[in-house]
Parts: C-alpha cells; sequence; structure tokens
C-alpha cells in the first residue's frame, strides 16, 4: 500500500511554493517516512528551518514548526533541544544556510556533538533569490552574482562536518528516495550530531544558465559527480576530484553526546558527582 | 515588606535574579562587562536542573535562548552595546513571533569596540529599536544595586505577560559594584511570578495569534500536543506566513498597540525630593547609576539653597510621557543628565513639547558623572 503522508502534512498549505521539478518534495517525503519508521509521536518533534526555498519545509510539515532567520536553524535548535533533551530536533538548512551565513553555527554544532539531526538541502545556488553564488556553486558557472563564471571554490560540506567533529555524517541524493530515507533513519536513530548533505537539484535557477535546462539534465548532472562511498574509494585521487561520495561517510557511537555530557554538569551542581576532569575523556587534547 | 540583605554585585544580583524569577535557561557569549551574569548563572542554572550554555557567538547566543523560550521555558540572556548590534535581527524575530525572553545590557562605551571597560548609557535609542521594523520596545533601567536584581525579576514578569523580549540596561558601573543590596524575600518573588497565558481548549480549537487588538498571541509550551508555527514573516492567526494585506496590518499594529494600550502596566519612576517643586526650583531628569550621583548632587544642592528634585524613569520605554510633561509643565528649570550626548533628552523634549528648553549634562568618556560636575552645571544655567 502507498504510503499516506497526510497525517503529516499542512494539507491547507499544499500546493508548495516549490517549482515545477523541484527535489525538495521528495527530500520532504523521505523525512516524513523516515520520522514514521522511527515511530516518533508529531508531538514529540521540531522541525526548525533557516531562509530560501528550504525554509519553508517547516510550515509544510505538521510537527512543532520554527521558521528561524538566515542562517540561524542550528542555533535556535541547540536552544530547543538543550532545554528538552527528550524531544526530536531536524533542522533543515539550505547550502547558503549551513555553510555561508551560518557557517559557524554549522561547525558548532558538530563540534558539540548535540543530538541533532541537520538536513542540508544542497542545490548549489541561491534559488530563491535568483541565482546568487552559494559555497557550493561549482566553479566555472553562471551565476547573477558572478555572471562572468563563478570563482569561488566549492565547499565539500561533509569533509566540513567531519573535521568540525560530528559523529554522524552522510551524503545522498534525492535521485533515490529510497537509500535518502534509509539514510535519515540511520542518522535518526544515531545518537549525536547527525549531518546530512542531501543534494537536490534547481534546474530553475541553476539549470537554465548552465546547460541544465529540464529538471533531469540537472538530476543527471548529480548523478554524474555521486557515487557510494565504495566505488568512491576505489576512484584514483585524479577521479575523486570531481566527485561526491554517498552513504554514511562517518558514524563515531563512542563520543559522547552533548546534552548527555551536560547532565553531568548539572551532577556536579547537584554534589552528586566529582568535578569533570580530563579524566573523563578518552581524547585528552 | 519583608526584606532580605546580599552583598554582592550588579552582575551577579542580576543572575541570581534570573534564576529566582524562575528562568531555567540561559545562552550568552562572553563580552565585557556583561560576562560575570554568565559566570555566575552558569553555576546556579545546572544545580536547579536548569541548562546555561556558552554559544560560538553573540547571535547564537540570542537564537538558542529565543528557541528555549519558544519550548515555553523562562530564558536570559546578557550581553553589552556590541553584543545587542549582533543580536538586533533575532530579537526582530522575538518580536514579530512574539516570543518573550530577558536580554540584560551592562552598558560600556561605543560606539563599536568603544571603551569595553568602562561606563556608559549609549545603549538608550539602541534599546528602543534594535531591529529594523515596527514594534513596541520594553525596556527596563536598573538605577542601583538592587534593582540590578528586582529589574530583572519584573523584566520577566512583563516578557511573559506582553510576550516580547524585555531588555534590561545596566552599565559598567552597576554591573561591577560590590555592596549591600536590600532585596526582596525569595517568598515574595516566587508569589509574584506571572508566567505566559496558556490555552486548555481542544488542540482544534487552539490559534496562538488571535488574540484581541491590544493583546498578546497566546503561545502554548511546545510539545504539548499543540503545534503551530513559529515565523519571523508576516503571519496569520495559526503563525503560518501570509501576505494578505488586512492581516499583515493588523499583526504589526497589534506588536505597537499590545504595548501602548497598557503603559499603566509599564511605567515605573522614581520621584526624589519632587514633592516640594515648584516653578522656578530645579529638576533633574536622571536613570540608571547616574541617578546615584544625581541624588548626592540635590542634597549637595539642598544645602546651598538650591531647591531640586530628581525624576528618574525606570521603565526607559515606553517613557513616562505624561508624567515627565507634568513635571517639564510645571517646572521651568530642566537639566537631563546623561552618559551619552542628549539621547534621553530628546525624548523629553518630544514628550514636554519643550525642544530647546531642556538643560542636558553630558559625558561621553567612560567616566561616572560625579555630584559635584552636577551641582556646577545646576549652578552655570540656572
Amino acid at each position: 500500500m502507498a504510503f499516506n503522508y497526510d497525517k503529516y502534512l499542512r494539507l491547507e498549505k499544499m500546493p508548495t511554493l516549490w517549482c515545477w521539478g523541484c527535489g525538495d518534495g521528495v527530500i520532504l517525503k523521505a523525512t516524513i517516512r523516515a520520522i514514521e519508521k522511527m515511530g516518533w509521536s508529531q508531538d514529540n518533534v521540531c522541525v526548525i528551518s533557516g531562509i530560501g526555498c528550504s525554509g519553508r519545509f517547516s510550515s509544510y510539515v505538521d510537527f512543532n514548526t520554527i521558521h528561524t532567520t538566515h542562517g540561524r536553524t542550528v542555533a535556535y535548535a541547540t536552544g530547543v533541544k538543550l532545554a528538552n533533551p527528550d524531544k526530536h530536533v531536524i533542522c533543515v538548512a539550505g547550502d547558503g544556510d549551513a555553510l555561508a551565513i551560518g557557517g559557524n553555527h554549522t561547525i558548532h554544532a558538530c563540534r558539540r556533538n548535540i543530538d541533532i539531526n541537520f538536513i542540508m538541502i544542497n542545490n548549489f545556488i541561491y534559488g530563491l533569490t535568483n541565482s546568487q553564488t552559494s559555497p557550493t556553486t561549482p566553479q566555472g558557472m553562471w551565476t547573477v552574482s558572478q555572471k562572468a563564471g563563478n570563482i569561488d571554490p566549492t565547499f565539500d560540506a561533509c569533509k566540513l562536518a567531519i573535521a568540525a567533529g560530528a559523529s554522524f555524517v552522510g551524503r545522498e541524493t534525492m535521485l533515490d528516495p529510497k537509500k535518502l530515507e534509509r539514510l535519515l533513519v540511520k542518522g535518526f536513530e544515531h545518537r549525536g550530531f547527525a549531518f546530512f548533505d542531501i543534494m537536490s537539484n534547481c534546474h530553475i535557477n541553476l539549470g537554465r544558465k548552465n546547460k541544465m535546462v529540464s529538471a533531469m539534465d540537472n538530476l543527471n548532472w548529480i548523478d554524474s559527480i555521486t557515487t557510494s562511498k565504495s566505488k568512491y574509494d576505489k576512484l584514483t585521487p585524479e577521479e575523486q576530484l570531481n566527485m561526491f561520495p554517498t552513504g554514511v561517510l562517518k558514524q563515531d557511537t563512542k563520543v559522547r553526546e552533548y546534552c548527555d555530557m551536560y547532565e553531568d554538569i548539572k551532577a556536579v551542581h547537584q554534589g552528586k558527582r566529582a568535578k569533570i576532569t580530563q579524566d573523563d575523556f578518552e581524547k585528552k587534547i | 515588606m519583608a526584606t532580605r540583605e546580599i552583598i554582592s554585585t550588579g552582575n551577579e544580583l542580576s543572575a541570581i535574579a534570573a534564576v529566582d524569577a524562575g528562568c531555567e535557561f540561559f545562552g550568552g557569549y562572553p563580552l565585557t562587562p556583561s560576562s560575570e551574569v554568565m559566570h555566575v548563572i552558569s553555576d546556579l542554572l545546572p544545580a536547579q536542573g536548569g541548562a546555561s550554555i556558552q554559544m560560538e557567538d553573540e547571535i547564537a547566543g540570542i537564537c538558542c535562548v529565543i528557541g528555549a523560550s519558544m519550548t515555553g521555558v523562562r530564558a536570559l540572556t546578557a550581553t553589552s552595546g556590541p553584543g545587542v548590534s549582533l543580536k538586533a535581527e533575532n530579537l526582530g524575530l522575538a518580536q514579530m513571533a512574539e516570543v518573550p525572553l530577558v536580554l540584560v545590557n551592562v552598558m560600556r562605551g561605543g560606539p563599536s569596540t568603544g571603551l569595553p571597560t568602562r561606563v556608559s548609557q549609549g545603549d538608550v535609542l539602541q534599546a528602543k529599536n534594535p531591529s529594523h521594523g515596527d514594534y513596541k520596545s520594553i525596556t527596563l533601567c536598573a538605577g542601583n544595586l538592587a534593582e540590578c536584581y528586582t529589574e530583572v525579576v519584573r523584566a520577566f514578569n512583563l516578557a511573559d505577560r506582553f510576550m516580547q523580549p524585555v531588555i534590561v540596561l545596566t552599565d559598567e558601573t552597576l554591573g561591577h559594584m560590590h555592596g549591600k543590596a536590600m532585596l526582596p524575600t525569595l517568598e515574595e518573588v516566587k508569589a509574584g511570578i506571572v508566567l505566559r497565558k496558556q490555552f486548555d481548549g481542544p488542540a482544534e480549537e487552539y490559534f496562538p495569534y488571535e488574540c484581541g487588538p491590544t493583546e498578546p498571541a497566546v503561545l502554548n509550551k511546545m510539545f504539548e500536543g499543540y503545534r503551530y508555527h513559529f515565523t519571523g514573516l508576516h503571519h496569520d492567526k495559526n503563525g503560518f506566513p501570509t501576505e494578505e494585506i488586512n492581516t499583515c496590518r493588523k499583526l504589526i499594529q497589534r506588536l505597537e498597540d499590545k504595548v501602548e494600550m497598557h503603559r499603566d502596566e509599564l511605567e515605573l519612576n522614581e520621584e526624589f525630593m519632587c514633592d516640594d517643586l515648584e516653578e522656578n526650583d530645579v529638576l533633574i531628569i536622571a536613570y540608571g547609576s547616574v541617578s546615584l550621583a544625581a541624588k548626592e548632587a540635590i542634597k549637595d544642592l539642598r544645602k546651598e539653597g538650591i531647591k531640586a528634585g530628581l525624576f528618574r524613569p525606570i521603565t526607559l520605554w515606553p517613557s513616562p510621557a505624561e508624567r515627565i510633561k507634568y513635571f517639564t509643565d510645571k517646572i521651568k528649570n530642566v537639566i537631563c543628565v546623561e552618559l551619552n550626548i542628549a539621547q534621553y533628552t530628546a525624548e523629553v523634549e518630544r514628550v514636554s513639547g519643550r525642544i530647546g528648553s531642556i538643560e542636558g549634562l553630558y559625558k561621553v568618556n567612560g567616566r561616572a558623572i560625579s555630584p559635584h560636575e552636577i551641582v556646577e552645571k545646576v549652578k552655570e544655567v540656572f
């Protein structure tokens, strides 16, 4: 039987503002299916989005929802989660949100390893505002703010998240919704900061000026720049240069989650345990 | 009224006040001269089961506070002028989405990095309009050590009553002043707590932003079955984005009117030696730590036969317009004393209609104004 999304959607908000053929809807549906798989009650989930096309995500889904300022999703989410450690928090941000204006918050949320699920919808462009360069726009592509061609180097968000200390990092595309759903479930199950780089199309504001006029052209391009991690690992460095690995790129179950560690802080101040020292951590420096 | 005596600093008292008022969450970033608020509350909150977090920057500091408050807990941030500049955009979201919080601004010299360790009152106008757009700020200003406590308590209650950020201005002098403060008892503080309104009917009948034209939103605690939407966009009764012309107009007008129409609940002033003032006497208008010097100056002036009194607004915004007009109509010789260049004088002139006939003593070099300077200025201009 086909999955019934109605329970999780704010049906009166349909149709969405997203363009025909946009991948954001595929990601929204995969997120809903993953939440259903987790068995989370809608009342116990908070979905927080930023600014941009992805920012509208939160208003379409029937959970506790917050539409924040540009780039600050995970900073808001940190307050929601730390004040309510037993609830489930999902951030949905765009590539501009997560890597440009909100890059600092992304780094530090990864570093704290707070149990927030951070879905970055990566469409390689500022779509809502008509094609300005984003941190993930490939070099050489046309943008409205760099009409001679983008010279800014392309950001690999997963490498950033891994280096910053996120304990779960994964990448998928909206091309395979089943795989995407499985990745989301793995991340949702993980206790700690889960970072997802989910590649999506914007044939309207990226594709049309970059020889990918239709949604399919844009999706074929995404397909051509991604490959599973196992295949990616077998590529030569020259071949890896122009590919992104997909799947689970990092999962560390040993590193402690921030809210769990904060319980230790509470215990210290309530006289229930000795002060925290370096001996409490495997990694000393 | 029972009282308790505490020997402490202004910053420590602000932190203690927040916890006594039921604050369960603090988010912030180190900023001189406010940092001691974080130092103290980071011990106090976890001891009571709350949480305190030092975020990666000032912006994140207020964002996590807004996030926590959206879930229904009382939340505090503390900073100084440069931090308020960074927090401004998100203060605007809290105004728009009607999310209560308390921001303590321990003022230092500005603009920019200014005089980080020295006193100023340069953020008075910033407190009125920190963010873009139309809304009505509520700003309280502590004038002594005890008020670093009582005004923070009052701010929490007003934030929940009016469903918006409330700024408490203190300054470097008060924040770092160490001395005796007579405070209300904890029982009295607890008895005075007025938490935000909650809707307890069925979820289908709950519309968080459907309220009277002069009333704040009714935002239920998160995770309790009333699922709704927060946004900084113009929004409808459910909190969902809209551009419908009447809904937009009514929303912004309501943000103004929910404060404007309830000024009586907000106004708080001190009138020191004002009872016997007549037309040719002297009225000093001052607020914050400057009022301590003003009171000494008034005693000295009276010893010399010059009858002077102090009008001190404790709620700075909205300003006590009627009371200021009462005094400025009655008394000819009015002088504002401020650690900025005429920021509140402009408001006094506006509400009194006495443009150009209000004297001023202003100091912007990071040093406090002494009673002697006020005495000399009064003798010079009147």
